[in-house]
């Protein structure tokens, strides 16, 4: 489902070029479970923002769900974004003055879905999620765990084909962690491609295969 | 995203964000109302003058004796010659000409009232019984030169002397004094207090023959000629030129003066004045419009990780630069209603100090005000909102 050809990334840093990614060639499945691990700078974020449309590569042909989306124009690939890819963030990146269902409903609105359709959707998401007590709360009001549910929920509603989770648990303690991941790998065993960036070596170990990254390479991938 | 949702969405951030709105909106609500109220006394006080012009009466024409030159020789001068007098033979002939509905000969001078042990010094207007329409003066009682007088020494007092000269008794009826000629008093001036500059509350006014022959003169001071209508001012005045340049032998030596010319000259003054004083309150709008812009850079640095985040949950440029966009555009909407608002009150307010100043604001200046505002709010936020569409999604996100 994930295609990447020799895909190269290079960030100019003064006069100098770094290589964040060189010529990496990879292929996910749909459905697969996949962490990437690897120390800090060794390109790991800078993958997964590539395989998430946020971030383009210098060179290198990525094909998503067998289309060429390389060249896609801005408005294409925010397009593709919303409809395919469900990002959830470390930091959660909930709207603060927007309640949780509000915050759920944004890929909705963007999506120009109308709202009758929004509104049962997202009330199906808040109890997917166990949040309809929490729905007219504000992320502020929210625990560490019930914001991350919330960004779960709003990066799912869209029903994306790939979930790109850049250490969600990063923020949460150890139990409510475990939680959050049980959660995304539930998803996973649903069908959705669940990609994983962390340096936890235990989150990582979750996962059914593992990719190790180090100076913007695969040095790793075992299943 | 649909209009409709990126309306709601851009109104949420800018009630979310109370202080940061008020200040905005106080802002540009200030520039308007600046723009409503100063154009108000601008062009309240030009409807004052043109109200004061129309008070001493309608579509009047003035005949003055003598050329106002503004420029090249005065013959007259050069060879000795005074300019011929204006007499009330001219003034017949200009109460011929069919543009000319009435007239009316005026001297001016002054002269010694007494009646009953008092004694003053007036002033004495001669004239016929049409000055009174022509001035729109008004008799409290009696009358001015009724038919079959006309040659009666008559003479109409001011309110305050009649006051003055005659307190405990009705003034009509009574003898006057004027210097050393008697006068039966056959009319009482209502009180008018003072327009342009004098009051004829303290006048006295007295058949012209009687007038002419007190000051030794046969030349009138100006003469007063209303003509019949608005239209036929300009045909009036040719005809008066015309007429008098053939009874004076060919010469031009009188000075013809519309009341719409003059009026017309303090007429655009005033409006240049008040236009003066809009553009001059523009420029706080202005101001508001570079504040909005200031703000609105302000919050989409404040908002970086939110725009990162529609971003990546598939917010294209256009989204965003919508969002940014409409939100500057509430702001300068409720500004500009509110100043909208705060003018008209202030303009009330206005009224309510001075009664005679119909501070009106002109509905020219309240709709450009209006669209002045609303066009600086606009151009102001485009800077902002484009440059919001442009971030970089992975840096905006990373942006803590």
């Amino acid at each position: 489902m994930i295609d990447l050809t020799e895909i190269t990334r290079i960030f100019k840093m003064g006069d100098q070029s770094v290589y964040a990614l060189h010529e990496i060639n990879l292929n996910i499945a749909t459905g697969e479970y996949v962490s990437i691990m690897g120390p800090s700078g060794s390109g790991k974020s800078t993958l997964l923002n590539i395989i998430g449309l946020l971030d383009r590569p210098d060179s290198g042909r990525y094909a998503l769900d067998g289309k060429n989306v390389t060249d896609l124009t801005e408005t294409e690939q925010a397009q593709t974004r919303r409809d395919k890819i469900g990002f959830v963030f470390q930091s959660f990146h909930l709207v603060p003055r927007l309640t949780a269902a509000e915050n759920i409903e944004m890929p909705l609105i963007l999506g120009e879905i109308p709202p009758d359709e929004r509104k049962s959707r997202v009330a199906d998401a808040l109890q997917a999620f166990d949040l309809q007590s929490r729905a007219q709360h504000r992320p502020a009001e929210l625990s560490g765990g019930q914001r991350q549910r919330v960004a779960i929920a709003r990066a799912t509603i869209l029903r994306p084909k790939a979930i790109l989770a850049d250490e969600p648990t990063g923020n949460l303690d150890h139990s409510i962690g475990a939680e959050v991941m049980t959660l995304l790998e539930k998803l996973c065993q649903e069908g959705t491609t669940l990609i994983v960036v962390t340096h936890d070596r235990e989150l990582s170990a979750r996962a059914k295969r593992h990719i190790g990254m180090r100076d913007g390479k695969i040095v790793t991938d075992s299943s | 995203m649909t209009l409709n949702d990126t309306l709601l969405i851009s109104l949420r951030a800018v009630t979310s964000y109370r202080v940061r709105s008020l200040l905005i909106i106080l802002a540009m609500a200030l520039g308007v109302a600046a723009v409503v109220m100063l154009t108000a006394l601008g062009d309240g006080a030009r409807r004052y003058v043109v109200n004061q012009f129309s008070s001493i009466g309608t579509n009047l024409i003035a005949v003055m004796p003598g050329r106002a030159e503004t420029s090249g020789a005065f013959l007259g001068a050069t060879m000795g010659r005074t300019p011929r007098d204006l007499t009330l033979k001219d003034a017949q002939l200009i109460g011929r000409l069919p543009q000319v509905r009435r007239y009316a000969p005026l001297n001016v001078g002054v002269a010694e009232l007494s009646a009953a042990k008092r004694l003053r010094d007036v002033t004495v207007l001669g004239s016929t019984a049409d000055l009174i329409p022509i001035r729109h003066m008004n008799l409290a009682q009696g009358s001015f030169l009724a038919h079959d007088s006309e040659h009666s020494a008559q003479i109409v007092l001011g309110a305050k002397l009649a006051e003055e000269f005659f307190p405990t008794s009705n003034a009509i009826g009574q003898r006057i004094r004027l210097d050393e000629n008697r006068f039966l008093v056959t009319g009482v001036l209502a009180l008018q207090g003072e327009t342009m500059g004098y009051n004829t509350d303290e006048i006295v006014i007295i058949p012209i023959d009687y007038a002419q022959s007190l000051f030794n003169t046969t030349s009138l001071f100006r003469i007063l000629v209303e003509a019949r209508s608005h239209s036929d001012i300009p045909s009036a005045k040719e005809a008066i030129h015309d007429t008098l340049k053939k009874s004076h032998d060919g010469e031009e030596d009188v000075t013809i003066i519309t009341q719409d010319a003059v009026l017309d000259t303090f007429d655009r003054i005033l409006h240049a004045l008040t236009l003066a004083v809009a553009g001059i309150a523009a420029i706080s709008l202005a101001v508001a419009g570079i504040l909005i812009m200031n703000v609105m850079l302000v919050a989409i640095s404040q908002r970086t990780p939110e725009i990162g985040l529609l971003k990546a949950i598939g917010a294209d440029a256009a989204d965003i630069r919508h969002l940014f966009f409409a939100e500057a555009l509430w702001l300068s909407l409720a500004g500009t209603i509110i100043g909208f608002l705060f003018g008209q009150f202030g303009s009330l307010l206005l009224r309510l100090a001075y009664p005679q100043l119909p501070a009106w604001a002109p509905a020219w200046a309240i709709i450009a005000g209006v669209i002045v505002a609303l066009i600086t709010g606009i151009l102001a936020s485009l800077l902002p909102s484009s440059r919001a569409a442009r971030l970089d999604p992975v840096q905006a996100l990373s942006k803590k």
